[in-house]
């Protein structure tokens, strides 16, 4: 794009400023002793120009939004067109709270929602379970049976509002109570749009939610593929999501490259499975992390969506440009909140927030300042609603469509991210895979690694976290901090004993063990199944253990 | 007699996966030349306070964000009184609300290391206090 004359000019220039006003400068004022490193340890130079990127091609590396390699976006209007989905993580306690929470983000402007679910329920256990001793409802909601999730959306409209659910293992089976509650309302199922994150080779790497080893776990998610793709075309059947291995510590290439990786690892099941590609790949999406390194996590996003289109067409000969399509729903980092002063994370949130839109995401999900402390108040919440809500409306970053394009930092950057994906896929490509790399220990060494060196900057002071290591102060915490309620857990013990007291039981076992048999063959797709299970009001735990009995459980290596 | 290096289990109570914390522990206390085992994820209180006295260790550290420390954290410690691991130092770090601490320290919780803590904190807190244990048990 630069023509070499031109190029050769500026080069020449910045010597000459090099010897000259920048000599005096520094000799006068040298620079502060500091790292001048990005989060994922790349040194940043003092000033980009048009040398940095001299073989910029514009029309190959940027292009137009809307088309390869979508660089600048998916959408040919982005946020002119629409805004993104401002979707609030939520869930606590019992079906009715979370209910009652869902409906008062709603009210104030939340666009669609977004489900959290207790540990008991991510690993398919039932309230009741010896496992589930103390976690009722304390990450998330509990859902044991079909009768909590009637509740969980009631008065809610499912064929208007979209619904992203963060649930792994058991990922087919929250679907189909979900399926089930709008069947059981008359809402065809082709009005349904949502999603469910489904992504079991993130789990294995960082959040560590897994249930099955990778093949029966695999064999699930290509089910949810395969029947999403006839049943229910608005679904997107996965999130594959690089959230939480940055939560884990992981760097922003590092959080880049396993998740993309993660999704050839799913492409490559769906076309094993003989799905055709473009049937599968536009229900496809992702979830990445904003963190706090603001120009990095930018070109972050901006070469995730350069990679997955050049490697949707190139590698996998996707031919239907919505495969090429990587989109993506983010979160701010969690990791990033302090205990301190936990004022201080509004604007740490807000930042965070500017960088996905500049980065040009579909969906947000904003933390709330309180949540290094508990589950988020009211007031915390509505004030990180708050934060998308001005960043929409008043800052007038969404009336031009990726306005950091060109910058020569951001493209220069941009391009870096890429590379550096690059290299660990070859690495991942040399250990046969993903879910070989995974058994090798090989990302989670990374990340720990990562997440020490992180540490021992911070605790070093070679990094400043604002109120921790610098600008500390003593005053008491002032915010409210939630509470659930206590009467939550008897109720939601009392349904699920009365479910299984007054439903058909004959029914479910032999739902169950229809389900057992279905399991037991690899060829059978085992969505319908499992609707049938939960139809009858078979328990989450009661399915899972028919699972768990047919599939095993995995044991990760153990790696510090 | 060089001092006898000091052993802690680093362990993970409850259906909690968030493992961050309990590796960056586990690795600063090795770099200050601990010996430091960890348990993984998903133990229950038995399967750490069984881990505590297979492994002879001074210290047991607990580190839990779920939410379910009231739960897990105070019957790990009856359990490891039940061994006779009378004299092993138990902490816990995590999402811990502040008003939640003085309950735990009751229940024999020696300290609770909560989010932004210095690794140095740790260690150094550790050093000291196993030393104490060590001196009164000698004496003893």
């Amino acid at each position: 794009m630069f023509d070499k004359e031109a190029l050769k000019k500026i080069k020449e220039r910045q010597e000459q400023w090099e010897e000259t006003t920048l000599q005096q400068w520094l000799a006068r004022l040298p620079e502060r002793d500091e790292l001048f490193r990005n989060l994922s340890d790349m040194p940043i130079a003092r000033l980009y120009t048009p040398a940095d990127i001299p073989d910029f091609d514009y029309l190959e590396e940027l292009g137009f939004p809307g088309e390869y390699p979508f660089t600048r976006g998916i959408h040919a209007t982005m946020y002119r067109g629409r805004l993104w989905t401002m979707r609030m993580f939520s869930g606590y306690g019992s079906a009715e709270e979370t209910n009652e929470r869902f409906k008062y983000l709603l009210k104030h402007g939340e666009t669609g929602l977004s489900v959290a679910f207790d540990t008991p329920t991510l690993y398919g256990y039932d309230t009741d379970d010896p496992m589930a001793e103390g976690e009722f409802g304390k990450c998330g909601v509990a859902v044991s049976s079909l009768a909590d999730m009637e509740i969980l959306f009631d008065g809610i409209p499912l064929d208007k509002v979209t619904t992203s659910m963060t649930i792994n293992a058991p990922a087919a089976i929250l679907w189909a109570m979900y399926l089930v509650v709008a069947e059981k309302r008359g809402i065809p199922w082709t009005k349904l749009g949502g999603t469910i994150q489904n992504d079991i080779l993130k789990e294995y790497i960082a959040q560590k939610e897994f249930v099955f080893p990778p093949k029966p776990s695999m064999r699930l998610i290509v089910d949810t593929f395969e029947f999403g793709a006839k049943y229910v075309p608005k679904w997107n059947t996965i999130s594959i999501s690089g959230y939480h291995i940055r939560e884990a510590g992981a760097t922003a290439v590092q959080e880049l490259a396993f998740t993309l990786y993660d999704g050839f690892e799913y492409v490559k099941a769906g076309i094993e499975r003989g799905l055709d590609v473009d049937e599968f790949a536009p229900r496809l999406s992702f979830f990445f992390n904003a963190h706090n390194d603001f120009f990095e996590e930018i070109a972050k996003f901006r070469a995730a969506r350069r990679i997955w289109a050049r490697e949707m067409r190139n590698r996998f000969g996707a031919k239907d440009p919505r495969s090429w399509w990587l989109r993506f729903h983010t979160q701010t980092a969690g990791c990033t909140l302090t205990a301190q002063q936990p004022e201080n994370n509004i604007v740490r949130v807000a930042i965070q927030a500017l960088a996905a839109v500049l980065g040009g995401t579909q969906s947000l999900h904003t933390n709330s300042m309180d949540e290094a402390l508990a589950l988020p108040s009211e007031l915390a919440v509505r004030i990180a609603l708050r934060t998308q809500q001005i960043i929409a409306h008043e800052t007038g970053v969404v009336n031009t469509i990726d306005p950091l394009g060109g910058s020569y930092y951001v493209e220069y950057l941009t391009r870096k991210m890429e590379e550096a994906a690059y290299e660990y896929f070859r690495k991942i490509d040399a250990m046969g895979g993903m879910i070989a790399a995974i058994e090798k220990g090989f990302p989670q060494k990374e990340i720990a690694d990562a997440a020490y060196r992180y540490q021992k900057e911070i605790d070093e002071k070679k990094r400043i976290v604002v109120g921790v290591n610098e600008y500390v102060s003593d005053e008491p915490i002032t915010i409210p901090i939630h509470k659930i309620d206590p009467e939550g857990e008897r109720r939601h013990r009392e349904r699920l004993a009365r479910v299984r007291r007054e439903r058909d039981n004959e029914r479910v076992r032999q739902c169950l063990e229809r389900l057992r048999n279905a399991a037991q063959d690899e060829k059978e797709n085992l969505m319908p199944y499992i609707l049938d299970c939960v139809r009858a009001y078979a328990t989450l735990g009661e399915i899972m253990k028919v699972l768990r009995e047919v599939f095993g459980e995995y044991r990760e290596p153990i790696i510090i | 007699m060089a001092e006898e290096k000091i052993r802690v289990l680093i362990a993970k109570p409850g259906l909690d996966g968030h493992d961050r914390g309990a590796k960056v522990v586990a690795r600063a206390l090795r770099d200050a030349g601990m010996e430091v085992i960890y348990t993984g994820l998903r133990q229950t209180p038995e399967m750490i306070a069984e881990a505590a006295l297979q492994e002879d260790v001074d210290v047991v550290g607990l580190s839990i964000l779920s939410g379910a420390h009231m739960a897990l954290l105070p019957k790990t410690v009856q359990l490891l009184r039940e061994k006779g691991l009378d004299h092993v130092l138990v902490v816990a770090g995590g999402i811990i609300p502040d008003e939640d601490i003085p309950k735990l320290k009751e229940a024999g919780i020696a300290e609770v290391f909560g989010p932004g803590t210095s690794t140095q904190t740790i260690v150094e807190y550790i050093r000291n206090k196993v030393a104490e244990i060590r001196r009164s048990r000698k004496n003893a």
